[in-house]
């Protein structure tokens, strides 16, 4: 991918100079990247900084106060975008969008969603309704192409079974895959994605991952995405465009942009009371980023002794490395916590009271398995399995009636382990490990 | 959990004695209310004098009503609470076999409809007097064809057009009756100026009124709910008001009349040798016309609701409703929401403008009278109680409204309750808007709230209300 990525390097749109204002507000200032062909671009920056905006003006919902944005179509034909209309846009230079609230048909079935996608050839098709209303043949042989390649998308979603439900019925995760398929069947050259991993639970992000890389190899589609979700980003981008208060700050790989300076400050500030707000915030927020925020905590400490003591510590980078590591991975900073922290208190403690009967002490190898795996297990209850001494599939697997209940105790459950059969599936996942000792990359965490 | 299981005989037993006593203090109340207000009533006799006369008897009723309407509320409170902890369910039902079949039932029936009056009356008149003529089932069967049969049709017609921009497109139109107008006049002055046949002026009709449905389409496409409904309405006024005072085309409010019948190719319905009874051997009589009109109108409102169901599995139709879901969506997808809106309109319009030529050939007579906004309302009220987008509900409510209307009058019998000087027909808005509140707390989704999907990939399952949206505009 990479290679044909390079071999291509066209840029399928050019943004230059773009400035948008609302009234005296300046939401985009003089902004300047490009997005290449069959490359996935990021388009990330703190909340307000105007990425929404910016799509807006791509897509034509907003005609930009400024600048130019040229689209240059694979059969080489050229569009300004900021002199069409929203409709136009995805009709001819084939751009087409998703939203940051779902915008599905909700009434409508999940097919009927994929079918009205493809209005505009249907359209032809039918001779404007005329041929159709009359029962030409070429329009039912186009309808029934139509519903082939909605149920192509289906497949490639893994909603075929759910096709004849309303899509307002379906849970938060499908209906974002859903928006997507809606926006491959007007068979877009540029696909723009508005957080499409927002409200989506570690499985679902993953999930989504592969199937944008999916659509990027099966369809060479270029994908230009907002994301806060820093796993999808950081795994799937080919290139990432940092945005603040309406000015680009970082344009380059997500790793050169993981360890820009600017980058760092614009997502943590600076200021030591800063720090202590967002650990506030995070203990608001709930337990779950409690632990990013311890440690940050820590690495704050860390720079702070760096600072004090220049001579003891000879190395300085290490702290800034980690600020970089928690800015940028809000996976890591639940992943991390496993391995780092309640490690130690696995051992220190021994095992807790009331754990099952295979606790171990700790991981063997000193590399737990990833629980969050198994359905049902989120990162919270990984870290409280851990800290009862639980960290392979194959104790899981190893369960008895006893122990079922003893963990059901610890993790505040009832009878979900059973019901969600924690048990079966941590055999299947215990078998799979064994079969290929390194599992394969999910970016599951988050 | 124990406790409740306790308490719970209990309770039951109480609900009758509970029931009972608010009944008791329903009708209490009642009797003090209207005690003076229903149970006197002043009069002034000729020579001025105040005379007082005493109703007991009404307002024996008034407290019966009272009384027995709590008691029933009240003793039926817990078995409805059940029913709706048990009815709570998402998904829209599986039709059953009687719904599935309702549409093809309903239709045949339509088809025979004139004839099974006809013999229906024939046998009573025979039943009762012993003698057998077709002939005086023919006669009779005059008001039942044409106030019962066509009335409703050109009203099931017109909601099933409306049904278009509201129900599919979700454009709130106030201002409908405008089309009707404009398909009726159009009738009536071509054809009075130029002598246009109703076969020509037909398509004509409906041709102008999708014109001027494009007319309002287009300085309406921006705007949305309330501000749409407000210039729909005012447009739907407009039309009536040009009607009244553009006296030198229209004349006014003195109507149009001595307007064309329509004919059978060619074949005209009138007394004499070249007429269409004269034709057949049939004895002379206007019931043919209506019979002839009965089963024009049936096959032009079978017409709009085919196209309408033609054009739902068409990708105009699925651009409709989607707009009525989403319009911001819509246009994500390359979908011109102004021609969208636009074919919405005229398509409805067009349908209206049929309807009204109909209505000109088959009243030969037309005023601005017959398209006051009243008109748009009772065809919107239609839309809404039958279901948005339901074709079937849509004519069920159309029936109901309608029909009960000319039922009003029949209902002799109620003049012997209420005195002789009751004319149940002037209490029909008020029965109407007791029906619209009644569907609406019982069913807020119109009679038929599911939805049919245009295309299935497995198997058709109905869409339940739920997720449907009514359109922002």
């Amino acid at each position: 991918m990479v290679s044909e990525v390079q071999k291509n390097t066209s840029a399928i749109l050019r943004v230059e100079r773009l400035s948008m204002k609302f009234g005296g507000l300046i939401a985009i200032n003089d902004l300047n990247f490009e997005a290449k062909r069959g490359a996935i671009t990021a388009l990330i920056g703190p909340n307000g900084a105007g990425k929404t905006t910016v799509f807006n003006c791509i897509t034509g919902f907003y005609k930009p106060t400024e600048g130019m944005l040229t689209l240059t179509r694979q059969n080489g034909e050229e569009y300004l975008l900021e002199r069409m209309a929203d409709f136009v846009i995805t009709k001819k230079a084939k751009v087409a969008r998703t939203f940051q609230n779902i915008r599905l048909f909700s009434g409508l079935t999940v097919l009927e969603n994929l079918l009205v996608a493809q209005h505009n050839p249907l359209m032809l098709s039918s001779g404007f309704t005329v041929l159709g209303l009359l029962g030409f043949p070429t329009y039912r042989k186009a309808a029934a192409d139509a519903i082939e390649k909605a149920r192509f998308w289906l497949e490639k979603i893994n909603l075929v079974d759910r096709a004849d439900d309303p899509a307002g019925d379906l849970p938060y995760g499908a209906q974002r895959r859903l928006e997507i398929a809606r926006a491959m069947c007007t068979e877009p050259e540029l696909l723009c994605l508005d957080e499409p991993a927002a409200g989506l639970n570690a499985r679902e992000s993953a999930e989504l991952n592969k199937l944008l890389l999916d659509i990027r190899a099966e369809t060479g589609t270029s994908i230009l995405l907002i994301e806060h979700d820093m796993s999808v980003v950081m795994e799937i981008s080919d290139h990432v465009v940092v945005l603040e208060y309406g000015t680009k700050i970082s344009d380059g790989t997500p790793d050169m942009v993981k360890n820009d300076p600017k980058v760092i400050a614009a997502y943590l500030g600076v200021e030591d009371e800063e720090v202590v707000e967002l650990i506030e915030q995070a203990e608001a927020a709930g337990v779950d980023d409690i632990t990013a925020a311890v440690d940050l905590l820590s690495t704050e400490a860390l720079h702070e002794i760096v600072e004090a003591h220049p001579e003891a510590e000879p190395v300085e980078l290490i702290p800034a490395a980690a600020i970089a590591e928690v800015a940028s991975s809000k996976a890591r900073s639940a992943r991390k916590p496993v391995a780092k922290k309640t490690q130690p208190t696995a051992t220190a403690a021994a095992i807790k009271a009331g754990s099952t009967s295979n606790a171990l002490a700790g991981p063997r190898g000193g590399k737990p398995d990833k629980l969050i795996l198994i359905k049902g297990i989120g990162p919270v209850n990984e870290r409280k399995l851990n800290e009862h001494g639980i960290f392979h599939f194959d104790q899981i697997a190893a369960w008895k009636k006893a122990d079922v209940i003893a963990a059901e105790t610890y993790l505040a459950f009832d009878g979900r382990i059973a019901r969600e059969d924690w048990i079966a599936q941590a055999k299947k996942l215990a078998k799979e490990s064994q079969v290929k000792p390194a599992p394969k990359k999910t970016g599951g965490a988050k | 959990m124990k406790p409740i299981v306790d308490i719970e005989p209990k309770e039951s037993d109480s609900v009758f004695a509970k029931a009972l006593k608010e009944g008791l203090i329903a009708g209490a109340l009642a009797l003090g209310l209207f005690c003076l207000i229903v149970g006197f009533r002043t009069d002034q006799n000729i020579r001025n004098e105040l005379i007082l006369t005493q109703r007991w008897g009404l307002l024996t009723i008034f407290v019966l009503v009272a009384a027995v309407a709590r008691f029933v509320i009240t003793y039926t409170a817990p078995w409805r609470e059940e029913r709706k902890k048990t009815k709570r369910v998402v998904e829209a039902k599986e039709p059953s076999a009687f719904r599935k079949s309702f549409p093809k039932i309903g239709l045949a029936l339509l088809f025979v409809y004139p004839f099974l009056v006809i013999t229906i009356l024939a046998l009573s008149q025979w039943y009762f007097t012993g003698q057998w003529s077709y002939q005086s089932g023919v006669q009779g069967s005059l008001k039942y064809v044409d106030n019962f049969g066509i009335q409703i049709l050109i009203y099931v017609m017109l909601a099933w057009g409306l049904n278009i921009v509201v129900g599919l497109a979700g454009l709130l139109d106030l201002g409908y009756v405008a089309f009707y107008a404009v398909g009726a006049y159009s009738y009536a002055l071509l054809s009075t100026h130029f002598g246009f046949s109703f076969w020509l002026l037909l398509p004509m009709a409906g041709i102008f009124a999708a014109t001027w449905g494009v007319i309002l389409g287009f300085p309406v496409l921006r705007l949305r709910g309330d501000y749409l409904a407000i210039v729909t309405l005012a447009f739907g006024e407009i039309i009536r008001l040009i009607l009244i005072n553009w006296t030198a085309v229209t004349k006014g409010t003195f109507g149009i009349s001595g307007i064309a019948k329509a004919t059978l190719f060619g074949i005209p319905f009138v007394p004499g040798p070249n007429g269409f009874a004269a034709l057949l051997g049939l004895p002379n009589s206007g019931v043919y016309y209506k019979i002839f009109l009965y089963y024009l109108i049936l096959l032009l409102a079978l017409l709009t609701a085919w196209v309408t169901i033609r054009l739902r599995r068409m990708p105009i139709g699925r651009a409709w409703e989607a707009l009525r879901e989403d319009e911001i969506a819509c246009r994500s997808l390359g979908i011109n929401t102004t021609t969208t809106k636009l074919t919405a309109f005229a398509t409805g319009a067009m349908f209206g403008g049929f309807a009204g030529s109909f209505f000109a050939a088959r009243q030969g007579f037309v005023s601005p009278e017959s398209f006051v906004f009243l008109e748009s309302a009772i065809i919107l009220a239609m839309v809404v109680l039958g279901g948005m987008g339901s074709l079937v509900g849509i004519a069920i409510a159309a029936a109901v409204m309608i029909g009960g209307t000319e039922l009003l009058r029949e209902l002799e019998f109620l003049k012997r309750v209420f005195g002789n000087d009751f004319t149940p027909e002037l209490y029909r808005m008020l029965l109407f808007g007791l029906a619209m509140i009644v569907v609406m707390v019982w069913k807020p989704r119109g009679f038929v709230g599911s939805r049919e999907p245009s295309a299935f990939l497995h198997k058709r399952k109905v869409v339940s209300g739920e997720f449907t949206k009514e359109g922002h505009g």
